[in-house]
């Protein structure tokens, strides 16, 4: 079985490539790069698109086990191939969580029978997500495992954060910190500031998150463990990275495309599908988030794809869940906010959403195009325009807060191991 | 004038006129009250739903006898809000009472926005009687025209609002109106009690009545509630009191015709004590007569009446 994508501009940010080329992929693997490979394959016409290494989403929620209504495995691969992704890792507070081998098998073995990209999971920190005891880190990485995380929650206790990632470092996998201290955070369920002021809601300020993260930066430096840091969302958050980072401290951060997009002012007319944890900032904490992207100090963009029901989402904005799906909008969001508005150019995007994720789970050959490696290929068409509807989505869950939005620049074709997981040209 | 909206969820979103066509109706509508016969025929047909998901008596009883004094018929629903937690959709609760008939409903929620979420999914007229710690626009409508009744004016006047600010509704919804209308508006209260922000809405924040007291044409004292005290938002009721509990010492420098005001129900000898709430310049049983003639205005006219019309 051979594909060839004829004429598009191919684009690996690993080594600073981007040139009109063909690509030839075979039994899998990428074959050929050159220009005007002739070969009789399945032949894709993709003059004027971009071609690169499948995006890499390190920051799902399948939901699967335990809430299959609002996603499965099945149904949340869709997703991510729809959105261009041909990996994605994901977080292990599903219910029961992901803190035991067993736990990890369930997961490869159902994307194994049912799902359509790469699903690498996340083990949790402590048993049960409870923040207590230490789970067997060790068995589940030979299991498979690419970090681990309490993601949904901080582990409050420093001193069990401190064994966590001092134990991780010899297995090489970064430590996935959610950083939220929960005492600040009580109650809260939007950004504090002027918007909860006036809307009567409870708020969550910007220091709950900046205290942790100033926390496990200090225990990174303590233990040298690799330290990852999830969806930072406030311009301190940046700035204790970015100094991190200047003082050799092994930190990696990421932000999500709804971050990068909204601030609080969204949330106005209570609106639920702008009710997320982190939550949305000020626009002086989204402009720090672009800056960082841009300098470096964020390394990737991921999702938090986090779906919940209409039914779910549709209450009292005190009751309604945390959280917004995000993988079908993710290129789309970024390329419309960051590369159209020339904050960021498409080398940028792609070393963030395949190339460094790729780095921060130790994924070899993954996020970049390699002779001989597996052909995980994403066609990008930086031009298509949708208008998303509450019907665009391939997800269990439509809560998007995109809904209604323009935006452009859309996968096209999505290779995954050498198969067609996604097609709209 | 006519009064264009369908439902009156807030004071933030109103305009001075149209805050200026409430009162002004309301005053017609308080003269009824002077007649032997105080009912009208006004809203005769038409049916009012009080759905109150938090315990209340004033207001509840306040907003039906406004509704009886315009001849509609009401109907009360109280419901708690465990049961709302408990996963029965409010959605689903306002349509039903839709489909029996509802011109009105007349909404008290635990949860800030609650209103909101209703509104734009049927057509009954939603009047928000208070959601969690957002708007409680008819207390605001009933504080101003006490204010206005007694001092003439709302312009230039300086209001002082004293307590918790935080979780407070009656707050906000009377800062949009007085800083609507021409007041200056003052808050006053622990650190803890006051949002961080609550600068940006054009207000003056006070950690001490004493510094500002002298100035005050007008002083709101809330209602503290001893939840605040396991929230570790202050040390205790009597502390506080120590502080800010309105007392006539306390007023000593304030001036002579300081109009003093209360929502209720109040904590005598907590924000308040008794000789100040039983003070000549406390207006506080006024302003529960004028609540009921602020909600008959309300209803009238967000059932399409015009001022001048008025039985």
């Amino acid at each position: 079985m051979k594909i060839l994508l004829k004429g598009g501009r191919v684009v690996d940010p690993s080594r600073n490539f981007s040139k009109v080329a063909d690509v030839l992929i075979e039994n899998g693997k990428i074959k050929k790069i050159a220009a005007d490979i002739n070969e009789k394959a399945r032949t894709f016409k993709v003059g004027g698109l971009v071609v690169c290494p499948g995006l890499i989403d390190i920051h799902v929620h399948l939901r699967e086990p335990g809430r299959e209504d609002e996603e499965t495995i099945a149904t949340g691969t869709r997703a991510a191939a729809k959105g261009g992704f041909t990996t994605v890792c994901a977080m292990p507070n599903t219910n029961p969580a992901v803190d035991s081998v067993s736990g990890v098998k369930y997961i490869l073995m159902t994307a194994a029978e049912s799902g359509i990209v790469r699903v690498l999971p996340y083990g949790a920190i402590t048993k049960g997500r409870r923040g207590e005891e230490l789970t067997e880190i060790g068995k589940m990485k030979k299991a498979g495992i690419v970090g681990i995380s309490d993601d949904g929650t901080s582990v409050m206790n420093a001193r069990v954060m401190r064994r966590a990632m001092e134990y991780s470092k010899m297995f090489d996998i970064p430590v996935v910190s959610h950083c939220e201290d929960l005492n600040l955070s009580a109650g809260g369920v939007m950004n504090e500031g002027r918007t909860s002021t006036i809307l009567g809601l409870r708020g969550i300020p910007p220091q709950a998150e900046e205290v942790m993260v100033a926390r496990d930066i200090a225990l990174a430096e303590l233990t040298g463990a690799r330290l990852h840091l999830a969806h930072i969302t406030t311009k301190r958050s940046v700035a204790l990275v970015r100094e991190a980072k200047k003082r050799k401290i092994k930190v990696t951060a990421e932000a999500t495309p709804h971050h990068l997009f909204f601030t609080d002012k969204f949330v106005e007319e209570y609106n639920t599908n702008a009710k997320v944890n982190p939550p949305l900032r000020s626009e002086e904490d989204r402009v720090a988030l672009m800056e960082g992207l841009r300098d470096g100090t964020i390394d990737c963009v991921a999702s938090d794809h986090a779906p919940h029901l209409d039914t779910e989402k549709n209450k009292e904005f005190d009751f309604a869940p945390f959280g917004v799906i995000g993988l079908e909008t993710a290129l789309p969001v970024v390329i419309t906010a960051l590369v159209k508005k020339k904050k960021l150019s498409l080398m940028d995007v792609i070393s963030k959403m395949s190339t460094r994720p790729a780095e921060i789970i130790g994924g070899h050959d993954l996020g970049k195009l390699v002779i001989g490696g597996v052909a995980d290929i994403t066609v990008i068409d930086l031009n298509k325009k949708k208008k998303i509807t509450s019907d665009f989505f391939v997800s269990k869950s439509a809560n998007s807060p995109f809904i209604g939005k323009n935006l452009s620049g859309f996968a096209v074709l999505t290779i995954f191991g050498g198969k067609v997981v996604f097609r709209d040209l | 004038m006519r009064f264009e909206r369908k439902d009156l969820l807030g004071l933030e979103n109103l305009t001075a006129d149209e805050i200026n066509l409430i009162l002004e109706t309301a005053v017609s509508m308080k003269e009824l009250f002077t007649r032997s016969v105080k009912k009208v025929p006004t809203l005769r047909g038409k049916t009012v739903v009080i759905l109150f998901y938090e315990p209340s008596t004033r207001t509840r009883v306040s907003f039906e006898l406004a509704a009886k004094r315009l001849s509609a018929d009401t109907v009360n629903i109280s419901s708690s809000s465990s049961s709302v937690a408990k996963g029965e959709s409010i959605i689903d609760t306002v349509k039903t009472i839709e489909a029996l008939g509802a011109d009105f409903i007349v909404i008290r929620h635990p949860s800030s926005g609650a209103p909101h979420l209703i509104s734009n999914r049927i057509s009954s007229s939603i009047i928000n009687a208070g959601d969690g710690m957002h708007e409680h626009p008819t207390q605001a409508l009933l504080d101003l025209f006490s204010i206005k009744e007694k001092k003439g004016r709302i312009a230039g006047l300086k209001v002082g609002i004293v307590g918790d600010i935080s979780h407070s509704r009656v707050a906000r919804s009377n800062i949009w109106g007085l800083k609507k209308l021409g007041a200056e508006v003052f808050l006053i209260g622990p650190p803890t009690l006051i949002p961080r922000d609550a600068e940006t809405l054009g207000v003056k924040v006070y950690y001490r009545l004493e510094k500002i007291i002298k100035k005050l044409d007008v002083i709101n004292i809330l209602r503290i509630q001893r939840e605040r005290q396991k929230d570790q938002l202050l040390p205790s009721m009597e502390e506080y009191n120590s502080i800010f509990g309105v007392s006539l010492s306390r007023l000593e420098k304030a001036r002579n015709d300081l109009v003093i005001m209360h929502p209720g129900p109040m904590n005598r000898g907590i924000e308040v004590t008794s000789p100040v709430a039983d003070s000549k310049n406390a207006i506080i049983n006024e302003q529960v007569k004028n609540g009921v003639a602020v909600r008959m205005a309300v209803l009238y006219l967000l059932a399409g009446g015009k001022n001048e019309n008025i039985a």
